[in-house]
């Protein structure tokens, strides 16, 4: 239990009759750094509020650091929190924004000033000090937020959606330096965001969530390359994973997919159960991992439907098997509309999941 | 030399012949015509009557009485002013309307100061502190908005009288505040619920209690919906004239009843430049009021449009 930081056990949340968060557990290690994705309306925000106990929960328990904080305030939990819109006091400086939390805990004001020297140092926004929000720009003020978390001193960073009010060029910088922030400090930090680059590249860990139900947990690189069901399989990855459904069948060499147009090995897929033929299924392949005119031991013909070229790589939509499949090759490799193409694929990079239950076979 | 002539002129020459930079408007469209002459019919009919006003004040009796109300005063006297002010009779008393003043004056200051405290207090808890029960409180509060106040009379003549303040200062004050409430409440809470949440949940992050938020984060934030609020309680208390002659005593009537009285006072000669004089002096605090925070009375009024 000591190196938990956050715990948190059966919780569920309900308005009314609508039930947001079900039975939901969750173990947040010591030193962590966990990433809330989903789409929006899944519930990743409520549970963040009900950790920072700014939401009144239905049952279950919250612990932080091996402390029931379930009926504590805000303020005793440990926390500290960074919001979408920043969420500034916009009468106040960036100096007063920082401290107001110290001084409404009636801190000296020399371990105040130490505080926000520390926080400012950090972040990098000295020459802030004395402006108001009005007066900074969207990437200054979501540090001033991040500071006014820093200052608190607490175990435990909450973010909520902090990068998606700012342009794409500050968001990977914000995000470079969130994960700075991270490996130098080292707390707990628990993020919550729609956007799966942010969740690939901070986390830890993800928690993919899906009307209140943690989907999968695991670190970025398992629930990229085996996702645990069809919902994650299709939300993590850009352009999605494509799916082909059929069943799996047994042949010589070993179980085959096969559907009306399509033959498939399996030979080097890991099954985690037996693959029982005639069990209907769904099969995942990323779009990368689909060579074109390679040398695989399957050959299946597709035509080319239209080219997006995106620089670093080149990303084709195919006609094949009577649906719309998507490949990425290299940003070299051109293809005109029309073009016949050859594809091949490699079985242990592929998911197969039950066409029924929708889970990871 | 040349150089420069000629990239201006091959600058200027790269222009097709035809339109082009910015269309150039006609001062007398039929749309200028028709806009500005509405709004001059407009404001010609709101400002004759005041014109006559101030024109009448001006005048001595026998001018008045020649009855050309339009015509600008031929001797400008301002004897009617000091006289509406300071001898005009209202039945026994003969200080005219002065004493009216400085009881309005003792009226609306406080009923103005205490509603809003009050009523930002409650829409601010009702925003942001949801308890059970807060909507339906919510509701009633806003269905007294839409109770006539006549209804109320008798039944609040009788509480004051049990209480003991009926005919006092603070009786008409004490009313004032609470027919305020619903309107003002409703007011702030909608400000309040307009403010990003976040705000106030990063308060409470930050460790703060019910009153720290409000009157550190909420309060400050809000100037505008605070003039709001002032300018609708001092306008509509200055010009309020039923509870004023219901719930007062005569030595403690507000400057709208005892205006009544002298206009209406029926001993001797009507006198209309008198009259006159003494209506622009009640009008004239509201007035004042609204020109000095009038900008701000219309940012607060458009405040859902003004991002925080």
């Amino acid at each position: 239990m000591t190196n938990t930081s956050v715990s948190i056990k059966d919780l569920s949340l309900n308005f009314g009759a609508v039930s947001v968060l079900r039975n939901l557990n969750l173990d947040i290690r010591d030193g962590e750094f966990l990433v809330l994705l989903g789409s929006s309306g899944c519930g990743k925000s409520t549970l963040l509020n009900c950790i920072a106990g700014l939401l009144e929960i239905s049952e279950g328990q919250i612990f932080i650091k091996d402390r029931n904080v379930t009926w504590e305030e805000p303020k005793d939990r440990g926390i500290g929190m960074v919001f979408q819109s920043y969420a500034l006091y916009p009468q106040m400086s960036v100096e007063k924004n920082l401290s107001f939390g110290l001084k409404v805990a009636k801190l000296p004001q020399a371990d105040i000033d130490k505080r926000i020297a520390r926080a400012a140092e950090i972040l990098q926004i000295q020459p802030l000090l004395k402006r108001k929000p009005a007066e900074l720009s969207g990437g200054q003020r979501q540090r001033v937020a991040i500071g006014r978390a820093l200052v608190r001193d607490v175990d435990v960073f909450l973010f909520d959606e902090p990068l998606s009010n700012l342009d794409a060029k500050l968001r990977s910088e914000l995000r470079v330096e969130i994960k700075r922030l991270h490996q130098s400090l080292k707390n707990t930090m628990i993020y919550v965001t729609h956007d799966q680059i942010e969740a690939m590249t901070l986390a830890d860990r993800i928690a993919i969530m899906k009307n209140g139900v943690i989907q999968q947990l695991d670190s970025p690189d398992t629930i990229y390359n085996a996702p645990r069901n069809l919902f994650v399989a299709g939300f993590i990855g850009s352009p999605s994973m494509n799916f082909l459904r059929g069943e799996v069948a047994a042949s010589d060499t070993g179980p085959i997919f096969v559907s009306d147009t399509v033959r498939f090995s399996l030979d080097g897929y890991r099954a985690g159960e037996a693959l029982q033929p005639g069990r209907k299924a769904v099969l995942g392949v990323r779009p990368e991992h689909i060579a074109v005119n390679g040398e695989t031991a399957e050959l299946h013909e597709a035509v080319v439907d239209i080219e997006e070229p995106m620089g670093a790589d080149n990303l084709l939509w195919l006609k094949y098997a009577g649906q719309t499949i998507s490949v990425r090759v290299n940003g070299a490799r051109r293809f005109a509309p029309g073009a016949k193409v050859r594809l091949g694929f490699d079985p242990s990079l592929a998911s197969l999941f039950d066409a029924e239950t929708e889970l990871r076979i | 030399m040349s150089d420069r002539s000629s990239l201006v002129a091959a600058s200027a020459s790269r222009l097709q012949p035809g339109p082009a930079g910015r269309k150039p408007r006609r001062m007398l469209s039929p749309r200028n015509i028709m806009l500005y002459g509405t709004l001059l019919v407009a404001a010609i009919y709101y400002l004759i009557p005041l014109y006559v006003m101030v024109v009448t004040s001006l005048k001595g009796m026998p001018e008045v009485r020649l009855g050309n109300i339009f015509s600008p005063p031929l001797e400008i006297t301002f004897e009617p002013w000091v006289k509406a002010w300071s001898q005009a009779c209202t039945g026994l008393n003969c200080d005219g309307l002065s004493r009216g003043f400085w009881n309005s004056v003792l009226i609306t200051i406080p009923s103005t100061l205490i509603s809003i405290a009050v009523a930002s207090v409650n829409g601010y808890a009702l925003a942001n502190w949801r308890f059970k029960g807060s909507e339906v409180f919510f509701t009633i509060l806003i269905v007294g908005a839409f109770i006539p106040y006549q209804v109320m009379i008798y039944p609040i003549v009788i509480v004051l009288r049990e209480l003991g303040i009926y005919g006092t200062l603070t009786g008409l004050i004490i009313v004032h505040t609470i027919f305020g409430m619903p309107i003002l409440t409703l007011l702030f809470r909608n400000y309040f619920a307009g403010l990003p949440e976040e705000l106030f949940k990063a308060a409470r992050i930050d460790g703060a209690g019910f009153w720290a938020i409000y009157l550190r984060i909420m309060a400050p934030m809000s100037l505008p919906i605070f003039v709001v609020a002032m300018i609708l309680q001092i306008t509509g208390i200055w010009n309020d004239f039923l509870f004023g002659v219901v719930f007062t005593r005569p030595e403690y009537y507000p400057m709208t009843v005892q205006l009544n009285n002298i206009v209406n006072s029926v001993q001797g000669v009507k006198e209309y430049n008198v009259n006159m004089a003494a209506t622009i002096l009640t009008g004239a605090v509201p007035l004042i009021v609204y020109f000095v925070s009038g900008r701000l009375f219309v940012r607060g009024i458009a405040a859902g449009a003004v991002k925080g």
